[in-house]
């Protein structure tokens, strides 16, 4: 028979020493934009509160329940030879102690727990800027976010804008299958089904570009169903929905125009000949058929709303940098990029073709 | 112990059958259980590839390895397969070889439904990974949400693969359900009343309790979902562009999967609890801390488990009082769980360790399945799951329980019964090197999902953009994926050194407290000569006691005359080979499929007939298969 | 799964193992399964509560149920529950005559009652009632369909014991298969005596 060979002492803490340093430095890899440690509005912040309490306690726990089981494990070492310990069998005080502490632990812990349940569950009646909470609805489809703001009369995808220190008001649906919304730093995610339609809240507290991601496997390209989330000072959030109700009064053959032609119904001054052909293609080579370029109390069709995609920040369900070079390459090769997306071309596009798309696409800021 | 060798008596039939048919016709419960470990691990070692795959396309941002579609295939068959093709049927190969040794009995109460639970898992095994074979694995992940399993949302074969895969396992875990029940409440061995029986006897009882209650509530989902898939019903697709009438409601599926998912998990671990029980305490030369506190903290554990299943829902929107009161229950089960963890180091406390392999696999078991209770804990917190649910922390927090949980265990069991069933050592050396390599490995891949959870990575996609800062995190996972693959290895050279030449296993290796120990290594057909008679709680030690010394002298090997055994019968095979092709049946189209096509009948009609014959079919051949 | 527990030759002898419980494994794995098969039905039930206002399409269930005519196979299989147990009576007592008689009557009520069913929902789909028609009729069929399915499989298992009895093979010592089997049906009688309410007579009124 071998004989047993006690291991070094330090083995299991040099181990997982090591083990903890190689994944700290792993995570200095820089900011983290999409991280629920920083929250930067009230709903995240609230969970974030309760969630330290049980970081702490578990630490705690874990100092305690592991040294215990590491010093028994070095302090009761043997030897085959030994003789046999004290044969105990358990003892009943001992049973109820070490139920009862972790009962009150977690005691500690469901306080909290209720109150964030509850806290969370209703929408706060009035914003911090004092306006009451702002309506938007989200609609997740496969494999992109539709936001509509009932209120203003607009509908976009992808890129949500917001004011800041107001409370926005989400009303969730699916188009297909069960998608989650997730935009970390400002509140929890929350599922949208295709039959009822689930809330969400949350009010930003600072202004800045925040990045978002489907959080319910939905499918093939889950992995690609980003968006962003833009919080605007209010002059810019104002600035945007001028942008986008001024979409409908741009009309040249029933499709927005460049920003330079004022009235509707009139013939247009020369525009540029680039933008003009690419308007013409929108509409010949299939992508008016899928895509709306205008915001304007439309329903999305099949594809992505386009208004604003001139000057959005990403493409592709927040995910390609919004370059020249990356919307050629979506349009030509979309298939590649993003397997099994709905936007396959009606027709072959030219290389000159798509130029003269992404000038008119540049023009809808 | 008797001694006397008679002659053996055979039928000339008997004596020729090849060792094939010997294999496929066993009803010796030692015998299914290999076959039952054996198969689970190469699903096992299929399902660790997936995982190497999978962590190979996560190792940077924006890569390519494989195609969105695959991976989405990888991941649900590694879920998929871990549970059902691995851990289920490895805890299965140690309920079938030890429970009846662990009560003294000669076999399972129905040996020829224990065989057909065995052979309907590796045809349901097989007929699972044989969609890969189709390029068309299951694609929906592992609990197949709806309507995303529809046939709207998933038109191809994929899913059905998946549904009657799930359906076909079910069946075996069932009738093995209904079979180690009866065994474990009606052929203990005189004087083995509930409360001196072996802690893993005990949660393999606890186990199938769960298994009865939980595995109908798949079987109605998994037909809902089959009738909305090929017949056209909308169970769980509310639009009605499926070609059904609409208005089915995806969370029914939700809730009636994780009414079964839930107390699955149960399933999962409690094995593992037990085998730790029967560990720790002939490793500590002392008995099991608080017997009665430990039956009771499970019994509780597996009763509660059916209560808490909407904790995998918390980001559904159910409400405040829903929300609060699953949340409630998940934090009251976490103290019957703790109760088990300290009665575990209570063991310890005070014991003479004997640092052997089993003993490293065990407090790894421990050491990492606090951790995945306490992350349980976070997640038990509705508000903060909303940020922990379906990212890369969940990820953690199930691994850490369900590897560094049950696989630790269910290692730790086979170095410690390796002896017992092959009648061989594994070597000592490479099962530390095993451990270790485990114990790092497993910590290096999952303990860094916990951060990239928390900062944003969402579970299930296939990539990650650059910039968010999740790129350090997944390569430090995949380089410990690697290192758990090398380990595997490991325990693999060891099984085959072994196999050629390694160190003969005497009766009692390791100082054992139960009856298993008592007889030869590998045991003999009916396992005892003679039925155990047991007057306390660990059997063997109040033997070795009674007589005075640490080990008992080596048993000897017997002559088995006399001893009536079940006789091996080819109906258990037949009826799993006509339930595979009555689902594979199901799934051809229509309209073949319906209302249930030429190939469903015939399945059916292979199963009836090889039941009725079955059923007449005499348990034991007086003269066809005496013991020798 | 029910095969083992058949296993109509086995020699008395084994019969007599030593029990940790009083009593016979097969018995108890025939309640273990019935245990078993009741979160079957009630996960099926559940799903015909959830659903049994869904039919804005199609048929309702007081445009289609005929309850005397579902009410008669309540009788029926009520009775034959009775019947089964007069027959197993006679069986134990080792009366062959008995045994026939009241063993062929649950046969033929087990028969009735499939029938019956068989009808209904023929009927049913000629009324345009069809298993997709909507989610009412999905989760009717399904439920009240795996019933009967449950029934036939009854039907059937006592069919050869009536066989068996026929042939002399039911001896009192093997009055224990017969058990068994009445166990599952009186099992199959009960889950009817829950859907017949709930289906049935709770849509009188909607």
């Amino acid at each position: 028979m071998r004989h047993s060979r006690v291991p070094r002492w330090w083995f299991a803490p040099l181990g997982l020493l090591c083990t903890l340093a190689i994944v700290l430095l792993a995570g200095c890899s820089g900011p983290y934009p999409q991280s629920t440690l920083e929250p930067r509005g009230d709903f995240a912040e609230m969970v974030d509160s309760v969630f330290m309490k049980t970081v702490y306690l578990a630490t705690v726990v874990f100092i305690l329940v592991e040294g215990a089981l590491l010093w028994a494990v070095f302090k009761f070492r043997g030897k085959p030879g030994d003789p046999d310990p004290h044969q105990i069998h358990g003892s009943t005080v001992v049973e109820i102690v070490w139920t009862i502490i972790p009962a009150v632990v977690l005691a500690i812990v469901a306080v909290p727990t209720v109150e964030t349940i509850f806290s969370t569950a209703k929408v706060p009646t009035t914003s911090t800027d004092g306006q009451p909470p702002m309506k938007v609805e989200v609609i997740g489809h496969q494999w992109f976010w539709e936001f509509r703001y009932p209120e203003l009369g607009i509908t976009t995808a992808n890129e949500l804008h917001v004011p800041v220190n107001r409370t926005i008001d989400l009303r969730m649906k699916s188009n297909d299958v069960i998608h989650s919304f997730w935009v970390p730093q400002f509140a929890g995610k929350r599922d949208v089904f295709p039959n009822r339609e689930t809330r969400l809240w949350f009010t930003a507290k600072v202004t800045g570009e925040f990045p978002g991601a489907c959080a319910e496997f939905c499918g093939t390209e889950h992995g690609r169903m980003d968006f962003y989330l833009m919080v605007d000072s209010a002059p810019a959030f104002q600035a945007w929905v001028d942008r986008r109700h001024a979409d409908s009064t741009m009309q040249f053959n029933g499709m927005p125009m460049h920003p330079v032609v004022a009235a509707a119904g009139q013939a247009p001054p020369p525009v540029d000949t680039l933008v003009a052909e690419g308007q013409k293609l929108f509409q010949s080579k299939g992508c008016s058929s899928c895509h709306s370029i205008s915001s304007m109390h439309v329903l999305t069709v099949i594809g992505p709303n386009l208004s604003g995609i001139g000057s959005r920040k990403m493409i592709a369900a927040g995910w390609l940098p919004n370059t020249d070079a990356n919307l050629r390459d979506w349009i030509e090769h979309t298939q590649k990029l993003k397997p099994d997306v709905l936007m396959k071309l009606p027709m072959p596009v030219s290389d000159a073709e798509v130029t003269a798309l992404i000038a008119y696409l540049r023009t809808m800021r | 112990m008797a001694t006397t060798v008679l002659e053996p008596t055979q039928t000339a039939a008997y004596a020729k059958r090849s060792v094939l048919v010997e294999w496929l016709t066993t009803v010796d419960h030692k015998r299914v259980g290999i076959l039952y470990g054996a198969s689970a691990f190469v699903f096992f070692l299929i399902g660790g590839l997936e995982a190497e795959v999978i962590r190979l396309q996560l190792m940077k941002p924006d890569n390519h390895l494989v195609s969105p579609e695959f991976y989405n295939q990888l991941f649900t068959m590694h879920g998929t397969t871990m549970i059902f093709l691995a851990v289920m049927p490895i805890s299965a190969m140690f309920f079938n070889f030890f429970v009846p040794l662990l009560i003294g009995a000669r076999d399972v109460a129905f040996p020829r439904l224990n065989a057909m639970s065995l052979w309907v898992f590796i045809l349901g095994g097989l007929f699972l990974n044989f969609s890969f074979i189709l390029g068309a694995a299951p694609n929906g992940g592992w609990f197949g949400y709806a309507p995303l399993s529809s046939r709207q949302f998933a038109p191809g074969v994929n899913m059905d693969f998946w549904m009657l895969g799930l359906q076909i396992l079910g069946i075996a875990s069932l009738a093995a359900g209904v079979n180690f029940f009866t065994t474990i409440l009606n052929m203990r061995a005189p004087g083995m009343t509930l409360m001196r029986m072996p802690m893993f006897v005990w949660s393999v009882l606890v186990t199938q309790v769960l298994v009865l209650l939980s595995f109908p509530v798949i079987t109605v989902a998994l037909i809902l979902l089959t009738a909305d898939r090929t017949f056209g019903s909308s169970f769980f697709s509310f639009s009605a562009a499926g070609g059904g009438s609409g208005g089915g409601d995806p969370m029914l599926w939700q809730h009636l999967f994780w009414v079964f998912g839930h107390p699955e998990v149960y399933i999962l671990i409690l094995p593992a609890f037990g085998i730790v029980s029967e560990i720790l305490p002939v490793f500590s030369r002392k008995p099991l801390f608080g017997y009665s506190a430990m039956v009771f903290s499970m019994a509780f554990i597996a009763f509660l488990g059916f209560g808490v299943w909407s904790h995998h829902m918390f980001a559904t929107g159910m409400g405040p009082l829903a929300d609060s009161f699953f949340s409630l229950m998940t934090m009251l089960i976490a103290i019957p769980t703790g109760v088990k963890i300290f009665n575990w180091i209570g063991t310890l406390w005070g014991g003479s360790l004997q640092f052997r392999t089993p003993l490293y696999f065990a407090l790894g078991f421990i050491a990492m399945f606090i951790m995945g209770g306490l992350s349980g804990v976070m997640h038990a917190v509705q508000p903060a799951d909303l940020q922990q649910t379906d990212t890369y922390f969940v990820v953690a927090h199930f691994h850490y329980v369900l590897f560094g949980g049950s696989i630790f265990s269910l290692t730790a069991g086979a170095y410690y019964w390796w002896p017992k069933m092959f009648g061989k050592m594994l070597d000592e050396g490479l099962g530390k090197l095993h451990f270790w390599l485990m114990l790092i490995g497993f910590n290096l891949t999952f303990f860094p999902m916990h951060f990239s959870g928390l900062l944003g990575m969402p579970r299930r996609i296939y990539t990650y953009p650059k910039g968010l800062g999740f790129d350090g995190y997944n390569m430090a996972s995949t380089i410990g994926a690697l290192i758990l693959a090398v380990s595997f290895m490991v325990f693999l050279y060891n099984v085959i050194r072994t196999w050629r030449s390694g160190e003969h296993a005497p009766a009692d290796p390791w100082g054992g407290a139960t009856l298993e120990w008592s007889i030869p290594s590998p045991p003999q057909e009916w396992n005892f000569a003679v039925e155990p008679m047991v007057t306390e709680k660990d059997a063997l030690w109040a033997m070795k006691r009674a007589a005075g010394v640490r080990i008992l002298p080596e048993p000897a090997r017997v002559s088995g005359k006399g001893i009536h055994l079940p006789s091996p019968s080819w109906w258990p095979l037949f009826t799993a080979i006509g339930l595979l092709i009555f689902m594979t049946g199901i799934m051809l189209k229509r309209p073949w499929a319906f209302p249930f096509g030429p190939v469903s009948m015939a399945g059916f009609a292979i199963a009836a007939f090889s039941i009725f014959k079955w059923s007449y079919e005499p348990v034991d051949h007086p003269t066809s298969h005496q013991a020798h | 799964m029910t095969a083992a527990v058949l296993d109509h030759d086995s020699a008395p002898a084994h019969e007599e193992h030593h029990t940790s419980l009083p009593v016979n494994s097969r018995k108890l794995a025939i309640w273990t399964f019935i245990g078993s098969e009741c979160l079957f039905f009630a996960s099926l039930i559940t799903t015909f509560v959830i659903y049994r206002d869904s039919h804005a399409k199609g048929p309702g269930p007081k445009d289609v149920f005929g309850v005397p005519l579902v009410t008669s196979g309540t009788a029926v299989l009520l009775f034959s529950s009775f019947f089964v147990v007069m027959a197993l009576n006679g069986a134990q007592q080792g009366n062959r005559k008995k045994l026939l008689t009241w063993l062929s009557l649950t046969v033929l009520c087990g028969m009735f009652f499939v029938g019956m069913q068989v009808y209904e929902f023929t009927h049913f789909v000629h009324e345009g009632m069809g298993y997709t028609t909507n989610l009412f009729a999905s989760s009717f069929f399904t439920l009240t369909g795996f019933h009967g399915t449950h029934v036939a499989i009854g039907t059937l298992w006592l069919g050869t014991l009536l066989k068996d009895a026929y042939k002399g093979r039911i001896p009192p010592s093997k009055a224990l298969n017969l058990e068994i089997a009445a166990l599952y049906w009186h099992f199959v009688d009960v889950v009817w005596i829950i859907i017949f309410p709930v289906v049935y007579l709770m849509s009188l009124g909607r």
